[in-house]
């Protein structure tokens, strides 16, 4: 058997600039984003100068962190020895209202990706961003860019303007499973509704820890919905969630599918299986100290789930401990290796 | 393990009903007995316009309950009346029954809070603080009374506090959890302060209605995620009491979370630790680790208690969380109500048992 070398699953590519994406914009919005001075797609999600977005000694002179691929090769690949990294842009198209913008840009972005990242490095893998807007337009962009092997999974934000399991999103899951593309779904928001159920908190802080509020909601939803029980083959990865917030959700929400299930008959088998079977979560953050993790790990009840990131170039962690203190050792080939290769089937086979 | 297992057989034998004091009581007040405690402006206004929570149903709920009244289908007076209003069944089907030595009454509605009219919501406040006097804790000295309070409005809550706080009877001041904005809020404050002043605790019970979508990702389809959602919407306040400060304005402070199970609880704390070390200039009143100031203000209440497939798993958490935190509580006469005979994992020490069945909550409320 050969040595595999660790995929990375969770890497930040930086647009430096929206000007970056001019030469992939169709006419119309390249002259829309000058002559109405369209300056940055960027999310609050990660206010731009904030220590979360980008660690400061990974910036770079403007400021902007992992703006090309020799700045992230030298971290992910050479530093810390994955083979493999998966690109997650998070440009703020999911945030656009016209539909029409959105889907541009989402084509921009997509093209850019291509061109800029896939193209320079045979290591490098990413998701299709897809504009959520419309979910014809999320299906065609889908379409469009299946074709390339290199795109191994589709990507959308935990806060959208209606939980992921709803109806009108399954073009998106059918599409998801002709190509064999899981579902990433990522930390993030496009602001349709303040971050917390409670509105708008003052605090960017408050923002960043509703996130995980968001994947229970978006958990609870996709399998309620009867997502799973319609697709048997759609993978959903939960990315830069903080994993230690799902043993507990399931052991509640597990509880109260007892009580109801009668209002959703078509979940014929407890969420706790569902999830364990049908989900993955990237290990950056782990909300956990180093003596808990181990604990926080077995109340997973699964060696499957775990996925390796770095989340480069957030600020996850200080030095070069990519992997949370605190993961027993025979894990570690698990989540580094084996578990994104069965979650992604487009890095099987030497692809 | 045999050895063990005889001694806790004996010990449950000896002591055929362990001293429960029950944190979660839900009676319900029928209009006919509430109007008395209402200004006719007040009853016409009811009668007219109706209570208007901040959602779009007259009548009933934005998701239909799994049972009517949300109530266990035993629960319902065989006189008449809805589950909860009927004293003498409420004592013969659980104070009696299960031997409570003490509870605690939260009611739910109607009661006022997050009406959208701010002085109807502040007069069936009062008016719901004066029948739970009048008609359960006077002649009933096992229950114990909530201070509803308007909290929309944070001066008339603290106007209310003030007014109740001095009848023993009332043992804590109640809020609902999905808030107009997060708790944490400095709106909110002027309540805060008023129970410190009075030495009594906050208990937030999950439901209410905020206005906003109930998940931050927009409106979900079914009440079984309503439910699920209780524990999210939990998590954005006390993350809110966290990192607005509350704590080192107040730090007599002490929250009650009721019906919001405690599970998540351990990893929010490790996810606010994360957050405040990475962004802590952000937030420079912040002055300790999130998960401090959880262990040090927050209480839990059992019920809806979450179900591990592993049960030493819930030891873990409930450890975690800090034994002498951990409050019983029923949710006396909803379908989701914890049996005191079965509710609690027959792992735990005898110990841990009395302390979360009544030490804990002895404690806090300080019964005698």
């Amino acid at each position: 058997m050969p040595t595999l070398s660790a995929i990375d699953c969770d890497v930040h590519p930086g647009v430096p600039d929206i000007k970056a994406l001019l030469p992939y914009l169709d006419d119309h919005w390249r002259d829309q984003v000058e002559d109405r001075g369209i300056p940055s797609l960027e999310s609050i999600s990660y206010p731009p100068n904030a220590p979360i977005t980008a660690r400061p000694d990974w910036r770079g002179p403007k400021g902007v962190a992992a703006t090309s691929v020799a700045d992230v090769g030298r971290h992910v690949f050479e530093r810390w020895g994955a083979g493999v990294a998966i690109l997650n842009c998070l440009y703020g198209v999911q945030l656009v209202f016209n539909e029409d913008m959105a889907a541009a840009f989402a084509r921009a972005l997509n093209d850019w990706i291509v061109a800029e990242w896939l193209d320079r490095d045979p290591r490098l893998r990413a998701s299709i961003v897809v504009p959520l807007q419309n979910i014809e337009h999320a299906v065609d962009e889908v379409e469009r860019r299946a074709g390339d092997r290199r795109f191994v999974q589709i990507l959308v934000l935990a806060m959208g303007e209606t939980p992921l399991g709803r109806r009108s999103y399954w073009p998106l899951y059918a599409a998801a499973v002709r190509h064999g593309l899981p579902i990433g779904i990522h930390a993030g928001s496009a602001y349709r509704h303040p971050v917390t159920s409670l509105g708008w908190p003052s605090y960017f802080s408050e923002d960043y820890a509703a996130q995980s509020q968001a994947f229970q909601s978006q958990v609870a939803s996709l399998i309620t919905e009867g997502a799973f029980a319609k697709f048997p083959d759609l993978k959903v990865v939960l990315i830069e969630s903080g994993v230690t917030w799902l043993p507990g959700f399931l052991w509640r929400f597990s509880k109260f599918w007892r009580g109801l299930r009668s209002e959703v008959p078509w979940v014929d088998r407890s969420p706790a299986e569902i999830v364990r079977d049908h989900m993955r979560l990237t290990i950056q953050p782990f909300d956990a100290p180093p003596d808990a993790v181990e604990r926080a790990i077995d109340h997973l009840r699964s060696d499957d789930m775990l996925l390796y990131a770095s989340d480069f170039p957030h600020w996850q962690f200080d030095g070069d401990d990519t992997l949370p203190p605190g993961i027993p050792e025979s894990l570690k080939r698990k989540i580094l290796v084996e578990n994104p290769i069965a979650t992604y089937n487009r890095l099987k086979g030497g692809e | 393990m045999n050895i063990e297992v005889r001694q806790s057989a004996r010990e449950r034998a000896q002591r055929v009903k362990p001293a429960v004091i029950d944190c979660d009581i839900h009676p319900k007040a029928p209009l006919d007995e509430l109007r008395p405690f209402l200004a006719k402006r007040w009853c016409d206004y009811l009668d007219t316009y109706g209570v208007r929570s901040r959602h779009g149903f007259a009548k009933g709920y934005p998701y239909p309950k799994g049972t009517p009244q949300a109530a266990r289908r035993d629960a319902w007076p065989p006189g008449g009346g809805l589950p909860g209003s009927n004293l003498d069944f409420m004592r013969a089907q659980h104070l009696d029954h299960y031997g409570i030595e003490l509870g605690v009454m939260n009611p739910l509605s109607p009661s006022g809070q997050g009406e959208q009219n701010p002085e109807f919501s502040a007069a069936l406040a009062s008016a719901m603080n004066e029948w739970q006097i009048a008609h359960m804790s006077r002649p009933e000295p096992r229950l114990k009374a909530s201070i509803i309070v308007p909290y929309e409005d944070g001066e008339a809550a603290r106007a209310e506090i003030h007014r109740r706080a001095g009848e023993r009877d009332y043992v804590q001041v109640f809020l609902l959890s999905r808030t107009a904005e997060a708790l944490g809020r400095r709106r909110y404050w002027p309540i805060y302060e008023a129970a410190v002043e009075h030495g009594l605790p906050v208990g937030i019970h999950v439901f209410g209605y905020s206005g906003w979508a109930m998940t931050n990702t927009g409106w979900p389809s079914f009440y079984i995620e309503e439910m699920t959602e209780h524990a999210t919407s939990s998590q954005a306040l006390v993350t809110s009491f966290i990192m607005e400060g509350v704590f080192a304005r107040y730090p007599d402070l002490k929250i009650v979370l009721l019906e919001s199970g405690f599970a998540w609880l351990p990893a929010l704390g490790w996810r606010l630790d994360r957050i405040w070390k990475r962004l802590k200039d952000e937030v420079p009143h912040v002055d300790r680790a999130p998960s401090e100031l959880i262990r040090e203000h927050f209480w839990v209440s059992t019920q809806p208690m979450e179900e591990p497939e592993d049960p030493d798993h819930l030891m873990e958490v409930m450890e975690w969380i800090g034994w002498d935190r951990i409050l019983f509580a029923s949710d006396y006469p909803h379908w989701d109500f914890d049996d005191p005979f079965l509710a609690l994992p027959p792992s735990l020490s005898a110990e841990r048992r009395d302390a979360i069945f009544a030490g804990n909550a002895r404690a806090l409320y300080r019964f005698a």
